[in-house]
């Protein structure tokens, strides 16, 4: 049992100071501009709520919100179970493991818009491998003028660059489990599809949190690759609200509207995430408790 | 075991195609990448890469960049240690809220953020330095780092503790001599996930950098725009960026499979 100290609050409070600089007034900034309106330079007045509702009824921000939506959506359900997949066939000892780990990281420490520069220059018809040998193939690809065909290479880089950390955690999680456990299961005749489902999938529960919690918030915050690839096109089709609040604030120095949709975006990811955290460990916790009472 | 074992091969395939691409590039001369289709480059060049290491506004980047990766992997870590420690062996005033209070901030879009941390490090005269890029990325470091270093020290049974303070050891003593090593796995995992998340990030890194302290992402993405495509030399750039991180996984690859398992991450 942990024990009751206030004190602690001495050695939170480094990191409390540093977040302070660095995200409340930051943010307070934010709060600010989203409920004002500037005449020129610096003459503010206030506004109150009105561009939380301008931001709220466009039809701009409802499809860049619907896009951001369905990109997270394809990108859980692709990188999830291909990750947990290839974690499962991973080799466990040996030089494989090396090999595979440094390998498989490797996209993970590219920057990101190099990534975005990779995938422009590999998916390009005249002078990229996939470009051209999709054209060769007979297929009718060009990323920059289909709508779909730019969704399919975003889609796919994504997969390439954020894949890997599915698997890094799948598998940290998957090595922790006793030897033993898979002894129990193999006396018991069990299934390769029960050893799944009752002792590798809980044991990875704890990490597959963090999976999906971390690929959902950077999927939906997802700028610089796509910026870099399509630039938010053909026409809006992969514009993104982080894309389209870059633009407001920086492009069109929309203060206030950017403000008020900064916050909006913020709040919806805070609150998918605190559902995703508080059902999956809820899972958890029933599981433990399940295992204290039998 | 061996039935299986194509899925890795293939996910490795996948990922290494187009690196293989951008290496290959990199060693073309622009020509031979504009005007011909070819696996394997004909005429063999390092021009590409004599081009960046010879310019300093190429190379500076480079520099640049890992000023102020390591400043904020230090940073990050010598605040997220104590707080690491409070989180896995107290219990506190508003400890659970503060905790997710953190993780909100590794929620926030950067895109959010850029403005008024343009503003914000404009009033303390910080623009363009390597410390204002550190500090803007501890928004999301610092949260992580905490995160996995917590997981970690509540995997040390908390008898260590209180034996070493019963020996007579000082808390700062302690936890230098004792503690610290225990999670030295942990240290090198958090080190790397903050080193990976500020190597990567690329839009506060422009934003608040003009030409002393620019990152190399930033100024691949000016060359490009400035000098009509010169393939080539972002090829060899691009490939450039690759090989500090291929590094650092190397040096931590035994920790990460290891350290995720301890951790609680």
């Amino acid at each position: 049992m942990k024990s009751w100290n206030n004190k602690a609050w001495f050695l939170v409070l480094p990191v409390l100071l540093l977040v302070a600089f660095s995200a409340i007034i930051p943010l307070m900034t934010v709060v600010n501009y989203s409920v004002q309106d500037s005449f020129g330079s610096n003459e503010f007045y206030w506004v109150g709520l009105e561009w939380f509702q301008e931001v709220l009824s466009s039809e701009r921000f409802h499809n860049a919100l619907m896009r951001n939506l369905l990109f997270s959506a394809i990108i859980l359900l692709i990188e999830i179970p291909l990750g947990i997949a290839v974690a499962l066939a991973m080799p466990r000892r040996g030089w494989g493991v090396s090999v595979c780990l440094v390998l498989m990281a490797l996209p993970l420490l590219i920057p990101w818009n190099v990534v975005g520069t990779i995938w422009q220059v590999f998916a390009r018809v005249d002078i990229g491998l996939l470009g051209y040998s999709l054209t060769q193939l007979g297929f009718d690809y060009n990323y920059t003028q289909d709508t779909l065909d730019a969704w399919i290479t975003l889609i796919v880089m994504d997969v390439w660059h954020w894949t890997s950390l599915v698997v890094l955690l799948s598998y940290s999680g998957l090595v922790s489990i006793p030897p033993a456990y898979y002894q129990a299961a193999r006396i018991d005749g069990a299934s390769r599809w029960a050893v799944f489902r009752y002792i590798q999938l809980p044991k990875m529960r704890r990490v597959l949190v963090i999976a999906v919690l971390l690929r959902f918030m950077d999927s939906f915050m997802i700028y610089t690759e796509p910026f870099v690839v399509t630039g938010g096109g053909p026409g809006n089709a992969t514009t993104f609200l982080s894309i389209d609040l870059v633009q407001m604030a920086i492009g069109q120095f929309d203060l206030g509207p950017a403000a008020a949709m900064s916050l909006i975006y913020f709040l919806i990811i805070l609150l998918v995430s605190w559902v995703f955290y508080t059902v999956m460990t809820q899972q958890d916790a029933d599981a433990e408790s399940g295992r204290g009472h039998s | 075991m061996i039935r299986r074992a194509w899925i890795p091969v293939l996910y490795i395939v996948f990922l290494m195609l187009p690196l293989y691409w951008l290496l290959m590039m990199s060693f073309k001369t622009n020509q031979e990448i504009l005007s011909t289709f070819s696996l394997w480059p004909r005429e063999f060049t390092l021009q590409n890469y004599i081009t960046i290491l010879s310019d300093s506004s190429w190379y500076s980047g480079y520099i640049n960049s890992m000023i102020y990766v390591v400043m904020n992997t230090v940073i990050s870590l010598s605040v997220a240690l104590p707080a690491a420690y409070a989180f896995s062996r107290y219990r506190f005033l508003g400890d659970k809220h503060l905790f997710f209070w953190l993780l909100t901030n590794r929620m926030a879009p950067p895109a959010v953020f850029v403005l008024p941390f343009f503003q914000l490090y404009s009033a303390f005269g910080l623009i363009d330095t390597h410390i204002a890029v550190a500090l803007a990325h501890c928004l999301f470091n610092v949260p992580l780092a905490v995160w996995i270093l917590e997981g970690f020290m509540s995997s040390v049974p908390r008898e260590i503790d209180e034996t070493a303070y019963i020996d007579g050891y000082s808390f700062p003593r302690f936890f230098t001599k004792i503690f610290t090593p225990l999670i030295a796995p942990g240290i090198g995992v958090a080190a790397f996930f903050c080193f990976m998340f500020s190597w990567v990030e690329l839009l506060i890194a422009r934003t608040l950098t003009v030409t002393d302290a620019k990152p190399i992402s930033a100024i691949m993405t000016r060359t490009v725009s400035a000098s009509g495509l010169d393939w080539g030399v972002l090829a060899a750039a691009g490939m450039l960026t690759v090989i500090p991180g291929a590094l650092v996984i190397y040096f931590v690859r035994n920790h990460i499979a290891k350290g995720f398992a301890l951790g609680r991450v």
